[in-house]
C-alpha cells in the first residue's frame, strides 16, 4: 500500500509538469492552429530565468589574495556575493529562495518571449501547412536552446529549493502508516500544489473573465468573433504569451527537481505532445487529465513487480496508449469531434 | 577491400616478376604470340601502376608526406557531454603545443620517456582537426571516418562514452588506423570488444569494483543490502556486473537491481521503491547528467536520513566525474566512488599538468582532460620510438610500453589487450570545499596490482592490426 501510494504520488508529481507544458501546446494549438514545437524550449528558458536570477544573486566581488596561490601558480581568489556584503543575512536568505522568488522574473520575460515569438515568427505561418509550422517551431527550439547553451554550458546547473523544503515530509504518518513507510520530497510535494493552482488559475481567467470569454469564443469560432469586430488577433497573442507564461513558470519551480540544462525542453517536449494527443487537440481539460493519468501509468510501470512481468514497459507505456488511443479515438479522450478524424 | 603494405608489394612483385620473364621469351615466339604478350605487358603495367603509385606513396593509410602530421580529435562538441569534450579538446591543444615544443611542455617535462624533443614527431609538426561525435555512435563514425577519408588524419582520438569508443574503434580498425580511446569506462572497450588499432589509458568497471570494495567494507562493513540502478547500456551493464562481483564477494547482498533509461530525467520512480525494498545501499550506475539527476533526487527523497537494518542509508557512485559531480552540488558530500585522476595529486607529473593547464585555461583539468591528453603524448611517444606512423609500428612500440610520470605512477600499456594498469583512485565527495572546482577528495590510491586481472578474463580478441 505504501508503495502504492508513493507511485500515485510521483504519477501526479510527474503528471503535473506534463499537464503544465501541455496545457499551453493546447491552448497555442486550440486558438491559433499551431502546432509549436518550441513549446519545450520555453519550458527550459524558465528554468534558466531561475538560473539567471540564481547567478545574478550570486554575482561576487572578487579579492587576490597574494599569499595563497591555485594548484597552477595564480593567487588564489576569495569570492564573495555582493548581495552578502550588502545586505548580510538578508542576502543570504534572497539566495536561499532564489527560485520561488525567480517566478517574480519569469513572469513578464516569458510573457515578453512569448509575444515577440508569435508577432516575430509564428503569426507569418498561420496560413502554412502544419509541416511547415512544426519545421519552424522546431528550428527555433534548436536556436534557443543553442543560445542557451553557448551562454551556460552544457552541464546541468544545480538549483536548490530554499532550505526549509529541502528534505522530505512524512506523509505516511499523517495517512496513519508506519514511521518513513510513506515519506515524499517537500519540493514535490509543493510542485504538485503549485501546478493545481497555476491550472486553476488558466481555467479560472479563460471561465470567469470578458477576455477569457473571447478566446473561448474564438476558439469555437475564429471568423464569427471577428465579423463581430473583435480583434481576435490580438487576443491570441496574449494567450500565446499566457501559454508562455506556463511553460515557463513549470520550468522555474521543476529546477530543484531537475537541474536544468540547454535540452531539457526537448526532453519533455515529446512527451507532452503524446500528453495532447491522448487528451485531445485543443482540449484543455482533456490535456490536463491526460497529463496526470500518463504521468501515474508511467510510475506504475516502472513499479519492480510490474516491470518483471513485461520488462522494458515502463518505457514504452505513454507510447503504447498513445497508440491505442489514436487507434480507437483518433480525436483523443476529450477531443472535440472532427479534430484529428479525417 | 583494403589491402596492407605488406600484401601490396607481394602483388606487385608477382607482377613485375612475370613481365620480366615474359621479356625475355619474346625473342623466341612469333609475332602474334609477341603482340599479345606485348599488349598484356601494357595492360599489366597499366593495372599496376595504380598500385606502384600508391605503394610508393603510401606504405599505410594516411602516411604523412609533408611536414605535418595530422590528428583526429573526435569529441562531443554538442549534447549532453559537450562541456567534457570541451576540456578533452583543451587537452589535447596543449598536447599539441607541447609536443610541437610551445608552451612550457607541461607533462613532457616529467615523462619517464624521453624521445620526444619538443620539435614535433619523427622531424614533422602536429596538426589536427576536429570532429563532434555528439556522444552518438552514428555520429561519432561518421566524423571519425571524415577526419580519416578527408583530412588524412593518422590517429583518431577522443569521446566519452563507451557506447561511441567501440564503435569508433571498430571503425579505426576496418580503415586502418590507430584510436586512442578518451574517456571510457565500460569493460567490454579493452574486453570483449578489444582491436589490435586500439588504446585505453583510461581505467575500467574492473578495476573500479577492485578498488572501491575495500573501502566500501573498511567503511559500511561486510553486512549490507544493495539496490542497483543502472543506466540501460553497455557501460551500465558493465559497471553493475564489476560492483556487484566485489561487493557480493565481500558479503554484500544485492536486493535489485533496475535497468533505467539513459536521460530519464526524473528518477523518482525507480528511486521509490528503493524507500521499501530492505535494501541499506543504492549504487548509481549512472554517469553525466543522469548522476547528477539520480544523486539529487536520492538525496531529496531522504534515503542518507533514512536508517535501514539498523544501519545508516548510504549512496555510492562508482564513477565519477569531477565536471558533472559539480552540477550535483551538496549531494555529492560523503559519497564514494572511483576516478581515473584527479588535479589535486602532488606528484610532478600532475602538478606539471594541473600548472599548464590552470594557466592557459583558469581552471583545473578534469580526469577527461588528463586521460586525453596523457593519450596524445602517448602515441606521439610510441611514434617517435617507433621512428614511423605505422599502425603496427606505433602498436608494437605501446605494447608493454611502461613509463611513469604522467600522474598516475607507474603504468604499463599491456600488450594482451591494450589497457593502460596504473593505480587507481578512490574518492569522497568533499565536505568542505573551497573553491568550486573542490568537489571531490582522494581517499585512497589503490595500488595497481590490486586491480590487475588476466587479459583474458574479459574475452575479446585483438585480432592483427590493419596499417590501411
Amino acid at each position: 500500500m505504501d508503495a502504492f501510494l508513493l507511485q500515485v504520488l510521483n504519477g501526479l508529481d510527474k503528471g503535473g509538469a506534463y499537464a503544465l507544458i501541455a496545457l499551453g501546446l493546447t491552448l497555442v494549438f486550440g486558438t491559433l492552429g499551431v502546432v509549436n514545437f518550441a513549446h519545450g524550449a520555453l519550458f527550459m528558458l524558465g528554468s534558466f530565468c531561475a538560473v539567471t536570477l540564481q547567478s545574478l544573486l550570486t554575482l561576487e566581488r572578487v579579492v587576490l589574495d597574494p599569499e595563497r596561490l591555485t594548484a597552477w601558480g595564480t593567487p588564489m581568489e576569495i569570492r564573495t556575493p555582493y548581495i552578502v556584503d550588502w545586505f548580510g543575512d538578508f542576502g543570504m536568505t534572497l539566495i536561499d529562495w532564489s527560485v520561488p522568488l525567480a517566478i517574480l522574473i519569469a513572469i513578464p520575460i516569458m510573457l515578453l518571449l512569448g509575444v515577440i515569438m508569435e508577432r516575430g515568427l509564428i503569426r507569418h505561418f498561420y496560413k502554412r501547412l502544419h509541416a511547415d509550422q512544426i519545421l519552424v517551431t522546431f528550428g527555433l527550439a534548436i536556436v534557443l536552446q543553442e543560445i542557451v547553451k553557448s551562454q551556460f554550458g552544457a552541464n546541468p546547473i544545480p538549483q536548490p529549493a530554499p532550505a526549509m523544503f529541502a528534505g522530505s515530509a512524512d506523509i505516511g504518518l499523517m495517512l496513519g502508516f508506519a514511521e518513513n513507510a510513506v515519506v515524499y520530497p517537500w519540493w514535490r510535494i509543493i510542485y504538485l500544489m503549485f501546478s493545481g493552482v497555476v491550472i486553476a488559475s488558466v481555467f479560472a481567467f479563460l471561465q470567469f473573465t470578458t477576455f477569457g470569454m473571447v478566446v473561448r469564443a474564438g476558439m469555437a469560432d475564429r471568423e464569427t468573433v471577428g465579423l463581430l469586430g473583435i480583434d481576435i488577433d490580438r487576443r491570441f497573442t496574449i494567450v500565446f504569451g499566457l501559454a508562455a507564461v506556463v511553460a515557463g513558470l513549470a520550468g522555474v519551480m521543476y529546477t530543484p527537481i531537475l537541474s536544468p540544462d540547454y535540452h531539457m525542453g526537448m526532453d519533455f517536449l515529446v512527451l507532452s505532445f503524446v500528453v495532447v494527443v491522448v487528451g485531445g487537440m485543443g482540449s484543455l481539460g482533456g490535456a490536463v487529465a491526460a497529463g496526470f493519468l500518463l504521468g501515474i501509468l508511467q510510475s506504475f510501470a516502472s513499479m519492480n513487480e510490474v516491470n518483471s512481468l513485461i520488462p522494458g514497459i515502463d518505457q514504452v507505456v505513454i507510447y503504447l496508449i498513445a497508440v491505442v488511443v489514436l487507434l480507437i479515438r483518433p480525436r483523443g479522450l476529450f477531443g472535440r469531434e472532427g479534430v484529428m478524424e479525417n | 577491400m583494403h589491402y596492407c603494405g605488406a600484401n601490396r608489394e607481394i602483388l606487385l612483385g608477382s607482377r613485375i616478376q612475370f613481365n620480366s620473364e615474359d621479356s625475355q621469351l619474346m625473342s623466341k615466339i612469333d609475332n602474334s604470340k609477341r603482340k599479345f604478350l606485348k599488349t598484356s605487358a601494357i595492360i599489366g603495367v597499366g593495372v599496376s601502376a595504380p598500385l606502384i603509385f600508391t605503394n610508393a606513396h603510401a606504405a599505410y593509410r594516411n602516411e604523412p608526406k609533408g611536414s605535418t602530421v595530422t590528428f583526429g580529435f573526435n569529441v562531443p562538441q554538442t549534447g549532453a557531454y559537450a562541456d567534457e569534450g570541451a576540456d578533452e579538446l583543451r587537452a589535447y591543444e596543449l598536447a599539441v603545443q607541447h609536443i610541437n615544443g610551445e608552451g612550457d611542455g607541461g607533462m613532457l617535462n616529467t615523462f619517464s620517456s624521453k624521445a620526444l624533443k619538443g620539435n614535433g614527431i619523427n622531424g614533422k609538426k602536429v596538426v589536427y582537426v576536429t570532429g563532434d561525435t555528439q556522444t552518438k555512435s552514428d555520429a561519432a563514425r561518421a566524423s571519425a571516418k571524415r577526419m580519416i577519408e578527408k583530412d588524412g588524419a593518422i590517429m583518431i582520438t577522443g569521446g566519452s562514452s563507451s557506447g561511441v569508443a567501440i564503435a569508433v574503434q571498430g571503425l579505426c580498425q576496418e580503415a586502418g588506423v590507430i584510436f586512442m580511446a578518451g574517456l571510457t569506462h565500460s569493460n567490454d572497450t579493452t574486453g570483449k570488444d578489444k582491436r589490435a588499432n586500439g588504446f585505453r589509458h583510461f581505467f575500467n568497471t574492473e578495476m573500479t569494483g577492485a578498488a572501491l570494495a575495500p573501502v566500501l567494507k573498511n567503511n559500511y562493513g561486510t553486512d549490507r543490502v544493495a539496490y542497483h540502478l543502472t543506466a540501460d547500456y553497455t557501460w551500465g551493464w558493465s559497471q553493475e556486473g564489476s560492483i556487484r562481483k566485489y561487493t557480493e564477494a565481500m558479503g554484500w547482498k544485492t536486493v535489485q537491481a533496475v535497468k533505467t533509461p539513459v536521460g530519464a530525467g526524473d528518477f523518482s520512480q525507480y528511486i521509490t521503491p528503493v524507500l521499501n525494498s530492505g535494501a541499506d545501499v543504492l549504487v548509481l550506475n549512472h554517469y553525466g547528467k543522469d548522476m547528477v539527476n539520480s544523486l539529487t533526487q536520492a538525496v531529496q527523497f531522504g534515503l542518507r536520513e533514512k536508517t535501514v537494518n539498523g544501519k545508516q542509508f548510504e549512496i555510492v557512485v562508482p564513477l565519477y566525474s569531477r565536471l558533472m559531480a559539480a552540477g550535483a552540488g551538496e549531494a555529492v558530500k560523503g559519497i564514494f566512488g572511483s576516478t581515473n585522476w584527479h588535479w589535486s595529486l602532488q606528484d610532478a607529473g600532475s602538478q606539471a599538468f594541473v600548472k599548464s593547464f590552470g594557466q592557459a585555461y583558469g581552471f583545473p583539468p578534469s580526469q577527461a582532460a588528463h586521460t586525453t591528453y596523457c593519450q596524445a603524448l602517448l602515441y606521439a611517444d610510441a611514434c617517435q620510438r617507433a621512428g614511423t606512423f605505422m599502425p603496427s609500428q606505433v602498436g608494437k612500440a605501446l605494447e608493454g610500453f611502461k613509463f611513469d610520470g604522467l600522474g598516475n605512477g607507474p603504468t604499463e600499456y599491456r600488450a594482451e589487450d591494450h589497457q593502460c594498469f596504473k593505480d587507481v583512485l578512490v574518492v569522497k565527495g568533499k565536505e568542505n570545499p573551497t573553491s568550486k572546482f573542490d568537489v571531490l577528495e582522494v581517499v585512497e590510491v589503490t595500488p595497481r596490482a590490486q586491480v590487475e586481472y588476466p587479459a583474458s578474463m574479459l574475452g575479446g580478441n585483438l585480432g592483427p592490426y590493419n596499417n590501411g
